[in-house]
């Protein structure tokens, strides 16, 4: 057993805030600059040096490189051997995002309530998902998620005999829709399987892997290089003004489902692809 | 597409967007405006209650913008542009009333094209995640009007060099469309 006072979460989350908002993961860099040198559109070009150009400045500066600070998103493994004291541990990681939110400078863009609309002035509640694991240590995955392209995500309950090939069909579609809305060249996370929601909840999961690592499964990686190359050949290219590179990776995740299901959900984030890991 | 870069200066009138074409890239300087949803809602309340707004838009640019705050020391905080298709319903409003430019990221609706081909107004892309640059070319700010929104309140800058591109221009063009059309590829399905 071990004991974690939960003031130390606290101060994770709060640097986790202020880091994942100033300075791009190196991986989300170099998937930048990739496309920077495969990008054929002159002005796709030009919109690819001015995301590094910001990029370098936020980062150098200490300022966010977007203005939407986003939703704060937490995966969190729990090694079952861990015991909080001082405290609960929601409310703990709720003060890290109040502090961070606050000390950092960044925009506050919650509001308590979908319909009252008003704003709760330190951008909590987070949102956290839990994962009970083996061991002893605690690993947080911060994803700040920008609204923009959420919005353009989707989920479709397909049928088994629309299979793999409607699913395609179904993620290229989405990403078509969300032309420049989405702000690409864009980050895809799918997730296949499960009920309803474990979809979706994949499809956000996915988008925290390193860009453009691919799925351990031989199957799915296969599926991740024939969508990115789908999405690439839809001509939107970075943001919308035309060109070769749409996206920059496309993560899938599987889970099992029902006989009677495929659930497929695509959750799109923009070229601000803020994640970063951290762990006690 | 014109590779050469075209210098504005707002406000704008007729003259200086009649001759702008989709893809152009632009360096807008001057005064411009801030709104985003909160902002064009009531805006749209004035309008509909016959009360003035708190601009005319003769002749003015809308950024569509929600700015981070600032640091100690900056003029403005972190402030790139917002999804436009959201002020779709209210854009028309302000269009019919003279205003000539609108900066933003993402499609319009049919209406708003069809609004600002009629009324004379252009809309310019800029690159959303470019927040930190962007702010860069801000080089005075001031809230106008209604303050109590807070990052969505109306704000006044004065900016320099800030750069845009020509998303739909006064002849139809629509860089969106042109621009995927020109480089969608066969797909390779895999």
């Amino acid at each position: 057993m071990r004991e974690i006072e939960v003031g130390e979460v606290t101060q994770l989350v709060r640097d986790l805030c202020i880091e994942t908002n100033t300075c791009l993961r190196e991986d989300q860099m170099a998937a930048l600059r990739r496309a920077r040198g495969d990008e054929e559109s002159p002005l796709g070009q030009e919109v690819l040096d001015q995301l590094l150009e910001n990029a370098a400045v936020a980062c150098s500066e200490g300022v966010p490189f977007c203005q939407d600070t986003g939703y704060a998103v937490f995966f969190i493994e729990l090694g079952q051997e861990v015991r909080f004291t001082g405290g609960h541990l929601g409310e703990a990681i709720d003060e890290g995002v109040r502090r961070g939110y606050v000390e950092g400078f960044l925009r506050k863009s919650i509001v308590g309530s979908p319909i009252e609309r008003e704003n709760t002035g330190d951008n909590t509640p987070a949102v956290v998902y839990y994962d009970l694991v083996p061991g002893e240590a605690l690993k947080v995955t911060m994803l700040v998620k920008g609204a923009g392209c959420d919005n353009m995500s989707a989920l479709r309950m397909l049928t088994p005999a629309e299979g793999l090939d409607g699913a395609k069909e179904f993620v290229v579609e989405t990403i078509e829709k969300a032309g420049p809305n989405a702000s690409p060249p864009v980050t895809v996370g799918v997730g296949i399987g499960g009920p309803f929601e474990k979809a979706a909840q994949l499809a956000k999961k996915a988008l925290t892997r390193t860009s453009g690592e691919p799925s351990p499964d031989p199957g799915l990686a296969e599926l991740e290089r024939d969508l990115l190359a789908r999405i690439n050949a839809t001509g939107i290219g970075p943001a919308g003004y035309g060109g070769t590179q749409t996206a920059l990776a496309v993560h899938v995740e599987s889970h099992p489902t029902h006989i009677a299901q495929f659930p497929v959900a695509v959750n799109i984030d923009c070229h601000s692809h803020r994640t970063r890991r951290a762990e006690l | 597409m014109a590779e050469e870069i075209v210098r504005l200066t707002a406000p704008l009138s007729f003259e200086d967007i009649e001759p702008l074409s989709t893809g152009d890239i632009v360096r807008l300087s001057g005064t411009i405006y801030t709104a985003r949803d909160a902002a064009h809602a009531r805006m749209a309340e004035a309008i509909e209650a016959g009360e003035e707004l708190p601009f005319d838009p003769e002749g003015q640019v809308i950024y569509f913008t929600g700015p981070a705050p600032a640091k100690p020391g900056q003029v403005m905080g972190p402030a790139g542009p917002t999804t436009s298709s959201r002020m779709d319903r209210y854009s028309p409003l302000l269009v019919e009333r003279g205003l000539r430019g609108m900066v933003g990221k993402g499609l319009r609706s049919e209406a708003v094209r069809e609004s600002m081909q009629e009324h004379g107004c252009v809309y310019f892309g800029a690159v959303e995640g470019t927040a930190a640059l962007l702010s860069r070319s801000v080089k005075s700010v001031e809230v106008v009007a209604y303050e109590d929104l807070d990052s969505e309140a109306i704000r006044k800058l004065e900016v320099e060099e800030f750069p845009a591109v020509v998303v739909n221009d006064l002849h139809g063009g629509d860089l969106y469309i042109e621009g995927r059309e020109r480089w969608r590829r066969a797909p390779n399905w895999g």
